[in-house]
Order: C-alpha cells, then sequence, then structure tokens
C-alpha cells in the first residue's frame, strides 16, 4: 500500500493513500467533529460540520469525504474553521425543536454534544422551527420530525443497507424533510419495523415506541403477575446501556436487576428458541422426507416476516410455519404455565426483552393470541428500554451479585445463545437435525462457513447419505437475492436463515446506540464464547424441552404443538 | 465599439430549423476537418485555445476532454448543459434557437476526439421552443449522416438525445444534473470521483456548457493558436453576454474578453434608459458580485473576476438603475437561493433563510450594527463551506455589497426612522 505524506494540525503523519482527513487525523488521535457521518455507512458529506482547512484551498473541505494528497497541509480547528463549524451547527439548532429536556435522547443526543463540544451558549439565528406531525401510527417506531437534522443517516440505512427504500428525502431547499416516500406513514408504507433508522438516527427524531410506562404499570399492579423473557442478543449488548465494555457478558447481574426491577419471574427466550429448533428442525425434516415445499426459510425474525408478507407474498409456504422463540414462549406463558403454577392466566403479563423494534409489531399480531382477548405477549421492550428502566431504577448494576433464570423456562442450551447472532438459528438447527435424522453424534458443533459478517454465507450437511445445501442471510438487501431465488424456482439449497439486521440480532434496531460493525464483532465473539462455555450445546438435550414434550406438548409437531407454536403469514402486498 | 461574432455569426442570418443552411454557412464543415484529425490533436488544439468552460466555474475544457479520453470505459457519455436558469442569463437559449448544428457539431467534435458514445442535452425544462428546435436538428443531423452510426463513412458511432427537467435551478449543477438524468431527485453528489471519472451510471461523463460545446467547430476552424490571440491572456476567445436591467438596448451580445464593463452597458447596450445614473451592476447572474458604478471600467476576464471571491459567471450584466434599493435587490437574490437550494447540506439548506431573515431587518430599517457582523459571517460560511456551487457562490451579491455598499448598510443603521 502506497503512503502518503501529509500536515495535520503541524503534525507531520503519513497515512496510506485514499484514507480520509477524517480517518488519518483520528489515526493521530486528533479527532474532528462530525454528525452526519455513521462508521461503515455511506459518506454524505451533508452536515458540513466536519469541514476543515486545506492550505491552497479557498474554500473550506469536508473531511470526512476528502482523501488526502501528498504534502496536504490541513488545519482542522483554524478560527475560520470553528467559526464555520458553530455556525453550521447554531443553524441546524435553529431549525430543530431545542427543547431538550423533554427530549427521549436527552444527554445521549449527538447533537447536543456537538452544541457543548462547540460551547454553544447562543444561537445567533432566531428560531426558524415550525411543528409537524408526529409518526406514532405504528406500534414499532415512532418518527418525529420536529427533531430531524436531515442528515440522511436513517435514509442511507433504509435504502442501501435494507433495500427497502421506505424513508426518503422529500421536498427540496429549506423545506427538505426526512418522511416515509410520498410523506405518507410507516405503516403504509411496507416498513418491516427493522429499526435500523432508529439505531442510527442522531437525535431522537426516529424512535422505538416507548413502552416502559406500560411495564412499570403492570410492576406496581399487585394484582398482576408479571414475568419477563429475555432475548439471546441482550445479554451481550445490555451492558453498553449502563457503561460496561462492548461485548461484555451480563446476564446474571441482568436477571438480578430485572428480580429488583419487580419481575416475579425472569424466564429465558433461549428455552423458547431450543423449542424452535425441535418444532423448525422436524419441519424440515417433514418437509424433506414428504417431498414438502423447499427451501424452507426461517421465521424466528419479524422484520423479515414484514418484508417476506409485502413483498415477496408469493413465498410465504417456504417460511417455517413456527412462530418465532418469543411468540413461543408467549403462547406458553399463557398456556402452560398457567396450568403448572395454577394462576389465571388472566392476571398473568408477560414482557419480553428484545434487542428489536419488529419484535413490538410481531406481539401485536391477532395470530399471537392464545386467548383471543390479549395478545400472547404484553409489552416489547428493546435492550435501550431495559437500561433505560434499569437507571430510572437507580440500580448500581456494576455490584450486582449474579442470579440464575427461574424455572421452568430457564435452562438452556448453546444452540439457543447463538441464535442472537447471522447463522445461529442455522447452526444450531444443523446440530439437531443432523442427529435426528443421521442417527448419531454430530462431530464438531461449530460450522464457522455460517458466522462471521458476510452477507450471504453457505455450507453443505449430510443428512441421511445425502448432501444439502444451506444458506445464511442478513439485511434485507442480502435477503432479497436469495428470495429472488426462491421465486424463479433457482435455489439451491434446502434451508435458509433469513435476519433483517446486519449481524443478526446483536445488531438489531433496539440494541445500544453507536452500533458499527467493530462492535457487532464483539457481540458476536461474545455469543460465540458463551455457546462454547456451556455444557449443554444442543437444543434436543435441553432437559426442560425434554420435559415440556413428556408433560404437556406430547411431541414435535403434533396437535398441541400447532396449535401453540405455529402460525401463518398473510399476503400484505396490496394493502398500500 | 462592435461585438465579434464568432459562435453568434449565424444569428440571423440563418433559418434554424435548416440543416441546408447551416451546411451553406460553413456548417458541419470542421467536423469534416475534426474527422480527419488524430483524436489527441483535437484535444491539443483546445488546449492551446485555452478554451475555458463558458459555464460560469471557468474550467479548462481540454482537461476535462483529455480526462475522459484516458478512461477505459466502453461507454462515456457527453452532456452539453442546456439547463440554463441563472438569473440574468439567456444566452444559452439564443444558442440554441439561432443556430442548434453548431452545438451538435461541437459536441460530435469532442465525442469523436474522447470516445464518447453516447450524447445528451439536458434542456431547461421551460425552454419549449430550444427543446423542439434541437430534436428537430438530432433528426436531421441524422439524416445527413452526421450523427448515428459510422458518422460520415468513419468508424466513429455517435448519437445525441434531448432530456429536460422539471424545473429546478440546481440541476444545471453538474452532479445534480447527472441525478436527474438517472431519475433521482436534483441534489448534488460528494466529489470525488468527478463526473469524467464516474457520472451517469457510474459511466465516464463530461459536461459542458451550451456555448462551451459551440465554440469548439470555431476552434477547430481558426485553430486553438490563433482562438488564444483573441481576448486577453487568461481569457481567451469570445463570451456571449447577456445584457439586461434598466438599459436600452437588451439582448446577447459576443464580444472578445478584455471588454470594459462600461463599453458593453453603453456602447453595445446604449446606455441607461432616460439618462438615469447606475445604482448598481450585478455580473455573471443572481450568483455573482455586484458592484457600484465607478467600477465599471473593469474588464471582462476570468481572473479579474476572481477578485471578487467569485467566477465570471455564465456571464450575465444586469444593470440596476438608482430608483432602486439594493436590499430590495438583495432580499430577491436571497429568497431565490433559499428556493432553489437543493436541501442537502446544512449551510445552504438553513442558511439562506437566515441570510433573508437579515437582509429583511435592513430593509425595515430595524438592522443594528451586530447584524452586519452576522450577515458578513454568515455569508461567508455558506460560501466557504457549503457542499457545491450554488451554496458556494449564492453569498457573493451579499459579500460584494458589504464591501462596495457598506455606507448604505451603516445608513439603514444610523437612521432607523428616516424613510
Amino acid at each position: 500500500m502506497k503512503m502518503v505524506n501529509l500536515t495535520i494540525n503541524n503534525v507531520k503523519v503519513s497515512v496510506e493513500e485514499n484514507t480520509t482527513i477524517l480517518k488519518a487525523a483520528k489515526k493521530f488521535n486528533m479527532n474532528i467533529p462530525t454528525l452526519c457521518y455513521y462508521e461503515d455507512l455511506d459518506i454524505k458529506s451533508d452536515c458540513r460540520v466536519c469541514v476543515v482547512e486545506v492550505e491552497g484551498k479557498k474554500g473550506l473541505v469536508s473531511s470526512c469525504s476528502t482523501p488526502v494528497v501528498e504534502g496536504m497541509v490541513v488545519n482542522t480547528n483554524s478560527p475560520r474553521v470553528l467559526n464555520a463549524r458553530k455556525t453550521i451547527v447554531e443553524l441546524i439548532l435553529s431549525n430543530h425543536d431545542t427543547n431538550c429536556t423533554t427530549c427521549v435522547k436527552n444527554l445521549r443526543c449527538e447533537l447536543q454534544t456537538l452544541a457543548r463540544t462547540l460551547g454553544i451558549d447562543e444561537n445567533r439565528f432566531p428560531s426558524v422551527f415550525e411543528k409537524c406531525e408526529i409518526d406514532e401510527g405504528n406500534p414499532s417506531i415512532q418518527r418525529n420530525p420536529n427533531l430531524c437534522i436531515k442528515c440522511g443517516r436513517c435514509v442511507d440505512v433504509c435504502n442501501n443497507v435494507q433495500g427497502t427504500s421506505v424513508l426518503a428525502i422529500l421536498g427540496r431547499g429549506h423545506n427538505v424533510k426526512v418522511s416515509a416516500v410520498f410523506d405518507e406513514k410507516l405503516s403504509d408504507n411496507f416498513c418491516t419495523f427493522c429499526g435500523q433508522c432508529a439505531s442510527v438516527c442522531p437525535v431522537g427524531a426516529i424512535t422505538e415506541k416507548d413502552d416502559t410506562d406500560i411495564v412499570w404499570r403492570a410492576l406496581t399492579d399487585p394484582k398482576k403477575h408479571v414475568i419477563v423473557q429475555v432475548a439471546p442478543a441482550v445479554r451481550v449488548s445490555l451492558g453498553e446501556e449502563v457503561g460496561q465494555k462492548v461485548g461484555t457478558i451480563v446476564t446474571g447481574k441482568m436477571v438480578a436487576a430485572m428480580k429488583i426491577l419487580g419481575f416475579d419471574q425472569v424466564f429465558d427466550t433461549d428455552f423458547a428458541a431450543d423449542l424452535t429448533i425441535i418444532e423448525e428442525g422436524n419441519e424440515l425434516i417433514q418437509r424433506v422426507t414428504n417431498g414438502g415445499v423447499l427451501p424452507m426459510m426461517t421465521s424466528c425474525c419479524p422484520g423479515w416476516i414484514n418484508y417476506a408478507e409485502t413483498r415477496y407474498p408469493d413465498i410465504l409456504d417456504h417460511i417455517s410455519s413456527c412462530k418465532s422463540p418469543q411468540q413461543m414462549f408467549g403462547a406458553l406463558a399463557k398456556s402452560y404455565y398457567p396450568k403448572k403454577t395454577g394462576i389465571d392466566p388472566k392476571d398473568i403479563f408477560v414482557v419480553s426483552v428484545m434487542p428489536c423494534t419488529a419484535k413490538k409489531y410481531e406481539a401485536k399480531r391477532e395470530e399471537m393470541r392464545v386467548d383471543e382477548n390479549s395478545p400472547d405477549v404484553d409489552a416489547v421492550l428493546t435492550t435501550r428500554e431495559l437500561g433505560k428502566m434499569i437507571k430510572q431504577m437507580g440500580i448500581d448494576f456494576e455490584n450486582l451479585d449474579e442470579k440464575p433464570f427461574d424455572s421452568p423456562f430457564g435452562i438452556t442450551t448453546g444452540a439457543a445463545a447463538i441464535f442472537g447472532t447471522t447463522g445461529g438459528v442455522m447452526e444450531a438447527a444443523i446440530r439437531t437435525v443432523y442427529e435426528v435424522v443421521n442417527k448419531k453424534p454430530l462431530e464438531g458443533l461449530d460450522f464457522k462457513e455460517l458466522r462471521g459478517l458476510k452477507g450471504i454465507k453457505e455450507a453443505e450437511i449430510n443428512l441421511g447419505g445425502k448432501m444439502v445445501k444451506v444458506a445464511v442471510a442478513h439485511t434485507l438487501s442480502m435477503a432479497k437475492i436469495l428470495c429472488d431465488q426462491v421465486r424463479n424456482g433457482t435455489s439451491p439449497y434446502a434451508f435458509i436463515e433469513i435476519m433483517t439486521c446486519l449481524g443478526g440480532c446483536i445488531g438489531g434496531g433496539g440494541q445500544p446506540y453507536g452500533t458499527s460493525n467493530t462492535v457487532r464483532q464483539e457481540r458476536i465473539n461474545s455469543t460465540y464464547s458463551l455457546d462454547a462455555s456451556m455444557s449443554l450445546r444442543k437444543s434436543h438435550e435441553n432437559p426442560e424441552v425434554i420435559a415440556l414434550y413428556k408433560d404437556y406438548l406430547k411431541e414435535p409437531l403434533g396437535k398441541l404443538s400447532h396449535h401453540l407454536l405455529h402460525t401463518h403469514y398473510h399476503d400484505r402486498s396490496s394493502k398500500v | 465599439m462592435n461585438e465579434m461574432k464568432l459562435i453568434s455569426k449565424r444569428f440571423g442570418k440563418i433559418n434554424p430549423l435548416s440543416i441546408d443552411e447551416y451546411i451553406k454557412f460553413d456548417g458541419y464543415k470542421n467536423l469534416k476537418k475534426a474527422l480527419s484529425m488524430e483524436k489527441i490533436e483535437i484535444i491539443d488544439e483546445v488546449q492551446k485555445s485555452y478554451l475555458r468552460g463558458r459555464g460560469g466555474a471557468g474550467f479548462p475544457t481540454s482537461i476535462k476532454m483529455m480526462g475522459l479520453a484516458k478512461e477505459s470505459n466502453k461507454e462515456k457519455f457527453i452532456i452539453c448543459n442546456a439547463d440554463e436558469g441563472e438569473p440574468g442569463n439567456f444566452k444559452d437559449r439564443y444558442l440554441m434557437e439561432n443556430d442548434p448544428h453548431q452545438i451538435i457539431e461541437g459536441m460530435i467534435i469532442v465525442a469523436f476526439a474522447t470516445g464518447g458514445t453516447k450524447g445528451i442535452i439536458y434542456v431547461r425544462g421551460e425552454y419549449q421552443k430550444s427543446i423542439s428546435l434541437l430534436k428537430w436538428s438530432i433528426d436531421e443531423a441524422r439524416k445527413f449522416g452526421y450523427l448515428g452510426k459510422n458518422i460520415l463513412g468513419s468508424k466513429f458511432s455517435f448519437d445525441i438525445e434531448v432530456r429536460s427537467g422539471a424545473g429546478s435551478y440546481v440541476c444545471g449543477e453538474e452532479f445534480a444534473l447527472i441525478e436527474s438524468l438517472e431519475g433521482k431527485p436534483g441534489r448534488t453528489r460528494v466529489k470525488p470521483p468527478f463526473p469524467t471519472q464516474s457520472g451517469i451510471n457510474n459511466k465516464p461523463t463530461l459536461i459542458n456548457n451550451v456555448e462551451t460545446f459551440s465554440t469548439i467547430p470555431t476552434i477547430i476552424e481558426i485553430g486553438g493558436a490563433n482562438f488564444s490571440k483573441i481576448g486577453t491572456p487568461s481569457s481567451t476567445g469570445t463570451k456571449l453576454i447577456s445584457l439586461s436591467g434598466n438599459v436600452k438596448h437588451k439582448g446577447v451580445f459576443e464580444i472578445p474578453f478584455g471588454v470594459s464593463i462600461r463599453d458593453v452597458i453603453y456602447e453595445l447596450g446604449g446606455g441607461i434608459e432616460n439618462d438615469r445614473k447606475i445604482k448598481l451592476v450585478q455580473l455573471g447572474g443572481a450568483c455573482g458580485p455586484i458592484i457600484p458604478e465607478y467600477m465599471l471600467d473593469m474588464i471582462i476576464d476570468f481572473d479579474r473576476f476572481e477578485e471578487f471571491e467569485s467566477k465570471t459567471g455564465a456571464g450575465a450584466i444586469i444593470v440596476i438603475d438608482e430608483r432602486f434599493d439594493i436590499f430590495t435587490i438583495l432580499l430577491k437574490v436571497v429568497r431565490f437561493f433559499q428556493h432553489e437550494s437543493c436541501g442537502k447540506c446544512t449551510p445552504c439548506r438553513e442558511g439562506h433563510i437566515q441570510l433573508g431573515n437579515l437582509i429583511e431587518k435592513f430593509i425595515e430599517r430595524k438592522a443594528m450594527m451586530q447584524d452586519i457582523v452576522s450577515l458578513e459571517s454568515l455569508a461567508r460560511v455558506i460560501h466557504q463551506a457549503s457542499l457545491c456551487g450554488l451554496g458556494q457562490t449564492s453569498p457573493t451579491a451579499i459579500i460584494s455589497s458589504l464591501r462596495y455598499f457598506r455606507d448604505d448598510y451603516i445608513d439603514r443603521i444610523e437612521h432607523p426612522k428616516r424613510g
């Protein structure tokens, strides 16, 4: 690689060619403030906050987009630069609802931080802000245009990472706004509610719909028996919300914190993930042996289900009829659990903590009700919302003593732990399907070719003497490639795992802010280390799952399973 | 002084609908000559001519041509930017309506020299007459074998299509124009890469103004060296000037670079209506500087204009006489850019509305000294930190007015109740 020599703030540095000024400066411990820039996303160069002075250039250049050249002399903090930067932020604030104390992003807003860093204690420009309507028309995502600073990150994620093109920049000039296309509501526009827009929004313009109040109300209602389930991907990310290092595994402290919050029982969604593998694995075996529709596609991810129902209604019979682990748990919590404990199901309030915003939508679906008058999962919190409640309660998280999950949904396997990362469901399924079909133990449980951040991954397994191809895709733009093959009848696979978010659930739309590929990789590493550390690593070896079948469900894909654990999908492509 | 008619020589002399009349008046002669030359020779001639882009920025045309020529892509686009939307500019319309074949001939020569495979003329949507004339002329040129496969029996094939936008000023900015051609909203892109590296559909693309392409046949005819003797050392050849405002004879005039603004106004334009005094002259268009009467002896020249931290613009001269208020003019300019900003970058999107509010304070005589400071600071930030040419040039009028008409500002502050 060719090196380029340049001077940044009188420091002589040498960096690889094609490096941007921003990255070059960062490499030498000089951070240039940014706003629209987001690691791993496209360079937009819209906000102009990162402008710097380059000797010989009359104007200022945006450091995020300008590559270094030999002999360049850069000043990142000259009076001219500082004045421009300050003016730009003042201009943004002049068209922004600056009622910061009542903003959901107060104290974690990138614009607020920037204004403080730049020392803006007075705005020279009068406010030209005009209030507009908030889009609250769905259970997952709230879009408040009054806080939008038109940085374009959300539009970039929606168009270029997910390929869903729900969000767009509309209008021009001062009247530019970010909205769902045709200025409609998200719910009218094929939005999958993946929440990736919310996870990259630097301000409070796009957030998950906050359900913490509903949960607090249930927790303080003496008549309610409130139980909670926690998804696999939350335990490797919640730490970031409470000041721990990225990738810290906080399972035991998390359970302890939730006990303090007042949950009567703290259960593990991993249990339902193991159950999913039994049902889904058997469904796959049945499809393969009975000449059913193949490839079979996973059904755990609600963003993917929304995508398929609105964009690929013709391939819905490829999707496993299994409910997601969240909803399998919900159904059992409102049927098996009351039977076992003697508590009236009407008094049971089920909360789930998910890395996901689409789960909020999933829980509200009509199909997800054992009792048609109330949902199986009453409220869904994101990882961020759980973090918020822990802070509201004033819990000293770091010093908590670790606690185990409660029974009967507390024992889990490594197979369930890896559900939270791309490739994990597939790997877990293979571990079980292989042993059920081949009737011998699988040697080597780690499927390295299915791990990591590559967009589409493939593997081959031997099932009853036949080599079968499987594939894994994450992000909807990658899913599209596999879906098109399925639609055209050219898919070479027997089983396909699809996760909406980059990296799988560990990169979900409800995860702590600041998720980048580096952060994703840390969370993935922790997930696999959890798996490796567990004594049970195959779903069909989970003793509580075995007991559940023995006591209640009787057999996989049986009558009760079908009633409680399976669902059906609808063509929603014309509901626009 | 008189006009020097090189590219406007056929104006009014031929029927623009008739390719026969164009051919009789030396038309397509230079294309034949170019086809007999080596490609690099043509670029050499353009380089020797020191032709600079006539759309406003004055970028050397030969550098763009060399940039495109060295790209190895099979598909290369030649775009003629005819999205003339700068207030005060109408010379491209004259070229399209009076001599459409000259533009087509220039584009074919440039395409031949650079390996261009596909031409597009992007015409301002409001210019319906230009659009139909160009379409007609392209069909005619195709019938005569100047466009299409194997032009004039050579191995070279090239064709041109006319496209237009939906009426947005910023689509004259090269990347906004490319986005518009791709069917997207007209918003600029981040550079680099530049269009010659990655333009329409990420293919190498050369974009030049109507007048630039119209000048190419003349350069082939008289040679680059001879062309460079016309005008001044830094600004060679002739320039079409759109003269408007309170002058007796408004219109398009072709002059060699180096002529003074006063000569254009008084000798070609016949002076001011009713012999009133000049309050100000805006150069280049809405994005150009505002100068007072005592500066009219300055010559029209790219380098001379850079002193205003501005470019020559597309060659407009807008004359405003003493009856008009400078702040009303400035407000119109600012509100125009506020309306036409694409909204992508912060300084341009949010800055213009604030500039307008500050100017309004002076109109209402409510301004204070601090407002001059704010106005100057904000105008400079928009100028220096905006993403594309629109925001980088839009505050020129305000910046120059603060330099040459500061007394007017002070007067409004010191006499808040007068008037």
